[in-house]
């Protein structure tokens, strides 16, 4: 069995993931910050300590602006709704997710002025054109950092200084690279940053959240929800500060002591370590693929300037096909079809055809990337 | 111990405090999480018990990192 749907969540996770999580459901299982009994108390040390670790590994400057939820689809709608209004222009590019795709489509439908900069076949985004988009009410520039679909990795260090020039707030959805490519918050001028806990943290399904910049006006960040803290319970109006106005409500605090696990894992082996053991496979899947006739590979093709997540089609062969034939016949486990990015589909000339994804992920293996090339071969031979 | 006298720190978020907590640790400053004493305030939350000698070296340890609410010294019933 070999799996590689890595980029959709990691499989399988550190064991130490897995024991953190036992331990708190067994040991301590309390609701954090809601009383101040010892449980309670150890639950919100466990809490603290997932925003410590998380902004650790990215480098992120305070802990308290690590703000949590179910997935890093609610850190970029968390961004996005929270700070654009009506007037507002948000540049945005043609590689994105549609976990800013369809959040940008509501607000263009209220006001909110949109720009989507295209990028090359391969995905690539040049700075240039970003710069060139520039208004004087651009608000915002929200970019994947890098693509889920072929791995592609946009120039966020260049695009944050550019926002930073022009005095705009910096988005980077960083669901695919949070923990698996170097990321540095402080450096490369990032305001905003929305991370997944179950990708490359290694943290369960149910986490992720936004790290939240001091560029960032809190009292103008509208929260997606309201309700209980923890804190002000006098008061019927909702905390202005962070994290708690984006934070009501009882916390993922099993799923946050699985991620603080999965964080501290990450930094145990080091990013630099991951990024060099993922960037190795990449390159060993991408010249097995290329060797075979009749396969198609998108994106750069270059795993530097890839993640380990490598999208590519078969002639003769529908990607539904070859996904089943791939499980069924050879057990390897990977996506097929269009990756919830028809933006980007359509900017690498997949759609709506899509394509077979195959992430690798910090378990994956030399022997399993030769086994997958073999496999894709013989599939690329049957339907010649 | 009974004789001692305590204050506590007032923080706006149970977040805050576990930072207080961490801080205070690194610094070899006692410091225990209590509920946030009824007479103080009505806020559900917890605040941070610390010896009436180690409000100075608190405050300091505190400052640059973090605002709170203040310091209070407390009396009796919450050792």
């Amino acid at each position: 069995m070999i799996y590689f749907d890595n980029a959709a969540t990691s499989w399988p996770k550190p064991p130490c993931v897995v024991e953190a999580m036992m331990h708190f459901m067994a040991e301590v299982g309390a609701n954090p910050g809601r009383s101040g009994h010892r449980l309670a108390v150890e639950a919100a040390r466990v809490v603290y300590g997932a925003r410590e670790a998380v902004a650790q590994v990215l480098n992120a400057p305070d802990p308290l602006r690590v703000v949590f939820g179910a997935n890093a689809t609610e850190g970029l709608n968390l961004a996005l709704h929270g700070l654009l209004r009506p007037g507002d222009h948000v540049i945005t590019s043609s590689m994105e997710h549609n976990s800013v795709m369809r959040p940008l489509r509501v607000l263009a439908r209220n006001g909110v002025e949109l720009t989507v900069v295209g990028c090359s076949p391969q995905g690539i985004l040049d700075p240039d054109d970003l710069e060139r988009a520039i208004r004087p009410t651009t608000r915002m520039i929200a970019l994947i950092h890098a693509s889920n679909v072929t791995g592609t990795v946009l120039p966020i260090a260049e695009a944050g200084h550019i926002a930073r020039e022009h005095d705009t707030l910096f988005l980077v959805d960083a669901a695919q690279t949070a923990g698996a490519y170097p990321i540095d918050v402080h450096a490369d001028a990032i305001d905003l940053l929305a991370f997944s806990g179950h990708k490359s943290l290694y943290g369960p399904m149910g986490t992720g959240g936004l790290v939240i910049g001091d560029r960032v006006d809190v009292a103008r960040l509208t929260p997606l929800k309201q309700g209980g803290t923890g804190s002000r319970s006098e008061h019927e109006e909702q905390p202005g500060f962070l994290p708690d106005v984006c934070e009501s409500g009882t916390p993922n605090a099993v799923g946050l002591a699985g991620l603080a696990a999965g964080a501290r894992w990450v930094m145990a082996r080091g990013v630099e370590g991951i990024r060099a053991h993922q960037m190795a496979l990449t390159e060993e899947l991408l010249r097995g693929l290329e060797s075979i006739t009749g396969v198609t590979i998108y994106g750069p093709r270059d795993a530097q300037r890839q993640t380990a997540t490598v999208s590519f089609t078969i002639a003769g062969m529908e990607t539904s096909e070859a996904g089943l034939r791939l499980d069924d016949d050879y057990g390897i486990m990977c996506r097929v079809g269009l990756h919830c990015a028809p933006a980007a589909h359509r900017t690498l000339g997949t759609f709506p055809a899509g394509t077979v994804r195959f992430g690798l992920g910090g378990f994956s293996s030399t022997e399993e990337v030769a086994t997958a090339v073999d496999a894709i071969a013989a599939l690329a031979r049957k339907a010649s | 111990m009974s004789g001692d006298s305590y204050s506590v720190i007032l923080v706006h978020s149970t977040s805050h405090a576990m930072r207080i907590e961490k801080l205070l640790g690194e610094r070899g400053v006692a410091c225990k999480m209590i509920p946030v004493p009824r007479q103080i305030s009505s806020d559900c939350g917890v605040c941070i018990r610390i010896l009436q000698q180690d409000v100075e070296p608190a405050r300091r340890a505190v400052a640059a990192a973090i605002e709170i609410q203040g310091i209070v010294p407390i009396q009796g019933g919450l050792r």
